[in-house]
């Protein structure tokens, strides 16, 4: 891997060797290129390197060097590692060209960052709030920004111990509540902007026709049973067709990063279960994968294959319950949504028994996981994995696949093209069902995914039947990885060293993926080497496979659009953060 | 394929579910609702039929690591006292991730010197995100996560932060809810306990 990047380092350097330096402080890798000259370097990496795939853009505030860095994380979809790409501006008016224009999928990821960080990207077709609301005041992820509770820069709290005299932090807002104001501000007076000009922007006036049809702009959500959560999606619809569509998210925020820069290092762990509530296994994964990085420990084998178990099971229980929503986004309310929650509570009576609890697991530690997993339950994994898991899938493909009114509503539905979702920086299977096999483990390998014999699945219609199609595959994989799993869990310590509650972690940054359930979940950690981190970013794979949401509906049926978003598979805990 | 029968397929999968709840009545009797064993049954692997349980008549047993709110252990004295064997060393204060544990150190009155003992604990459960982390790595086994789940209130401030009254439980609670990992820590105490004695036996 390392000598890989050293072949990039040398030709990328060599192509440009006045605009783009090597990144040389130490724990960092990558390289460091001027705003000016970022869209030159980003084409040539696209269109000569092969690096057509941008997987994450998020934005790090250096206050003590006064700097703002976007950095840039670029893959191929053959394979390998990454190449990552940073530059640096002034704090105070943070100015870089977008790439939305190249790579689109960067068009939600560069809005939070404008959003959290305020960092203003030149040319982007749409540069609003995307998580806080639109009268937010300041930039969250700043350094120098303080929310209305607060107490101390870091944790722990002073105030906790060893004069710990309790109170309610609401009491102390002069509010009452969680929220501040600017000063001079009276929230009796303001009145919200209209959504006219959001509104205004999406119609499009057809003058060819003759007949006169009026667009009509229907606001699906926030409180809508088909959104999977509070997600509000604006459409405009010429008749019963999706003229443009655009997705309204953050009802759920609750600023996640800064919370975890406030955090120490462990106390992030039971966090990540809060994003993708129905994964957390896997967000745990690859929080440990980034900060284990970081710190240079490797877990010793029976965590690696607890881990392993963990992930997969995950996968099946995630997957086997899309499968039930989507079918209760088709209108066949519940009964099938029901036969899929039976298999998920089986999975999430082993999760309970290991770590504690049902969904929020906090069962990866630094270097291993939490405790062993107890003989009776070895044996309950054992025989859900090797009879009952199988036989219940093969009765849901025996139920669904074949249904007429299933295969009527979906085929062809929701179309995405291979080109379309590499651009757009799909994941996960949205991805794999446009015909792209691209999967984290088998890309990029990470524990010891490369010891196992499984497939990647891919179809290649890229309709909501595909997708469908595909996590039914997945799970048969994952049975597969689950049965090797079974048969070669070793002995010995799950841990390696001591458990502690402080770990140290060197300076430096890293960015830790797995293949989630649903995408590629990644996780890019920056230490300065005290308890705390000093950036923490979740690449959130729901979040940005719905930056290709519009482009599915566009053309489709009204009705079409909510098993489109259940195809997709979005969880709020995640997209929001 | 004849169209329509994908959907007949589909009918018959309900149907035959249906149909086994009725099936696995008739196999195992009586005891399939409202026992014990037959709570059991329904969440096992082989289940088949009817899966769910009639929540409060019914409840579904917790697994020993299952955690929830946590509180804190006591040893009975001889004279029934409580000696909470809590130290306020303060190490779930700092590692709580909401920071919801607050604890005030007792002082000696007379010199003013703390003493390995809380003069006053309190978890705001509201904040609480039930992670364990207290009970994990507490060193002195004092702080473990409770099974109890059933504590709704009809407050919802002063209610929701325990005070040391509140937290505190006995050991033999503990025991009770958690029979291997009392078993594991006693006998790592014991074992502690003999290496000192032995200690004292060879340099006294
Ligand atoms: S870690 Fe244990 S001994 Fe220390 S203050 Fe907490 S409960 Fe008491
Ligand atoms: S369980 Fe977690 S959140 Fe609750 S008191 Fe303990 S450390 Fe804090």
């Amino acid at each position: 891997m390392n000598e890989q990047i050293e072949l990039q380092a040398s030709s990328l350097t060599d192509k440009f060797p006045e605009i783009v330096s090597l990144d040389t402080r130490t724990g960092y890798t990558g390289f460091l290129v001027m705003p000016e000259n970022l869209i030159t370097v980003a084409q040539t990496l696209r269109d000569e390197f092969g690096y057509d795939y941008l997987s994450s853009v998020t934005g790090v505030d250096y206050l003590p060097e006064n700097k703002m860095e976007v950095v840039y994380h670029f893959y191929r979809t053959t394979g390998g590692g990454a190449l990552v790409l940073k530059t640096q501006v002034d704090r105070e008016n943070p100015v870089v060209p977008s790439l939305t224009p190249l790579y689109p999928g960067a068009e939600f990821q560069e809005r939070e960052a404008w959003d959290l960080l305020g960092i203003r990207f030149a040319n982007h077709p749409d540069l609003r709030r995307i998580l806080t609301w639109e009268g937010f005041y300041g930039h969250p992820l700043r350094k120098d920004w303080k929310e209305p509770f607060f107490e101390e820069e870091t944790k722990p709290f002073k105030s906790r111990w060893p004069e710990g005299h309790v109170y309610r932090a609401e009491d102390k807002n002069p509010f009452h509540d969680n929220v501040q104001y600017p000063p001079g501000f009276d929230p009796e007076q303001w009145s919200p902007e209209t959504d006219e000009l959001l509104y205004a922007g999406l119609k499009r006036v057809d003058k060819s026709d003759d007949f006169l049809t009026e667009q009509v702009v229907v606001n699906l959500g926030p409180q809508h049973p088909s959104t999977h959560g509070v997600f509000r999606m604006v459409v405009v619809l010429d008749g019963e067709t999706v003229v443009d569509l655009k997705p309204i998210m953050g009802y759920l925020h609750r600023n996640h990063e800064k919370i975890g820069e406030r955090n120490t290092f462990l106390q992030n762990m039971p966090f990540t279960d809060r994003l993708d509530y129905v994964c957390s296994m896997s967000n745990n994964f690859g929080y440990a994968l980034a900060v284990e990085k970081l710190m240079g420990i490797q877990p010793p084998e029976r965590a690696e294959y607890i881990r392993v178990m963990m992930a997969e099971l995950t996968r099946f229980l995630n997957h086997i319950f899309s499968i039930g929503f989507l079918l209760n986004d088709l209108g066949a309310f519940f009964t099938p949504m029901l036969y899929a929650l039976e298999e998920r509570e089986l999975i999430l009576d082993v999760f309970e028994a290991v770590s504690g609890s049902r969904m929020m697991c906090n069962y990866f530690r630094f270097g291993g996981v939490a405790r062993d997993i107890p003989d009776e339950v070895m044996e309950k994994i054992r025989k859900l994995v090797l009879e009952r898991l199988p036989r219940k899938l093969d009765e849901m493909d025996y139920f669904i696949t074949n249904n007429e009114i299933v295969r009527g509503r979906c085929e062809g539905v929701g179309v995405l093209t291979a080109e379309r979702a590499i651009a757009l920086s799909a994941s996960g299977p949205v991805l794999r069902a446009s015909g792209v096999a691209y999967d984290v483990r088998r890309a990029d390998p990470y524990s010891i995914y490369d010891r196992f014999e499984f497939d990647i699945p891919v179809r290649y219609n890229g309709d909501i039947y595909d997708r469908y199609l595909l996590r039914l595959d997945e799970m048969r994989q994952s049975l597969r990885i689950l049965q090797q799993v079974m048969r070669d869990i070793p002995e010995g310590p799950i841990m390696s060293g001591k458990p502690q509650y402080q770990v140290r972690v060197p300076a430096g940054e890293s960015y830790g993926r797995v293949e989630g359930p649903k995408g590629e979940l990644g996780f890019y950690v920056v230490s300065n080497g005290k308890p705390n981190p000093w950036r923490y970013h979740v690449r959130a794979p729901t979040f940005i496979n719905l930056t290709s949401l519009a482009e599915m509906c566009r053309g489709q049926k009204i009705a079409d659009v909510v098993t489109i978003l259940g195809s997709i598979d979005i969880v709020l805990g995640e997209v929001d953060r | 394929m004849i169209t329509g029968s994908g959907i007949l397929r589909g009918l018959w999968t309900t149907f035959r579910h249906f149909i086994k709840t009725y099936l696995e009545d008739l196999r195992s009797g009586k005891k399939r609702y409202f026992t014990k064993e037959g709570i059991e049954l329904r969440r096992s692997p082989d289940v088949e039929g009817i899966f769910t349980i009639q929540y409060p008549e019914e409840k579904l047993p917790v697994p020993e690591e299952f955690r929830y709110i946590p509180f804190l252990v006591y040893d009975e004295g001889e004279n029934g006292e409580k000696e909470i064997r809590c130290t306020s060393c303060g190490i779930c204060a700092k590692v709580c991730p909401p920071q919801c544990i607050w604890i005030v150190r007792t002082n000696d009155p007379v010199t003013g010197k703390p003493i390995p003992q809380p003069k006053e604990f309190y978890i705001d459960v509201d904040i609480c995100m039930n992670c364990g982390f207290c009970a994990e790595f507490c060193p002195f086994d004092a702080i473990k996560m409770d099974h109890d789940y059933e504590i709704a209130s009809y407050d919802r401030f002063k209610e929701h932060i325990f005070d040391l009254e509140r937290l505190s439980k006995p050991a033999s609670y503990y025991a009770q809810i958690r029979p291997t990992n009392f078993a594991r820590e006693e006998a790592a105490r014991a074992e502690k306990e003999a290496q000192k004695a032995a200690a004292r036996k060879v340099n006294p």
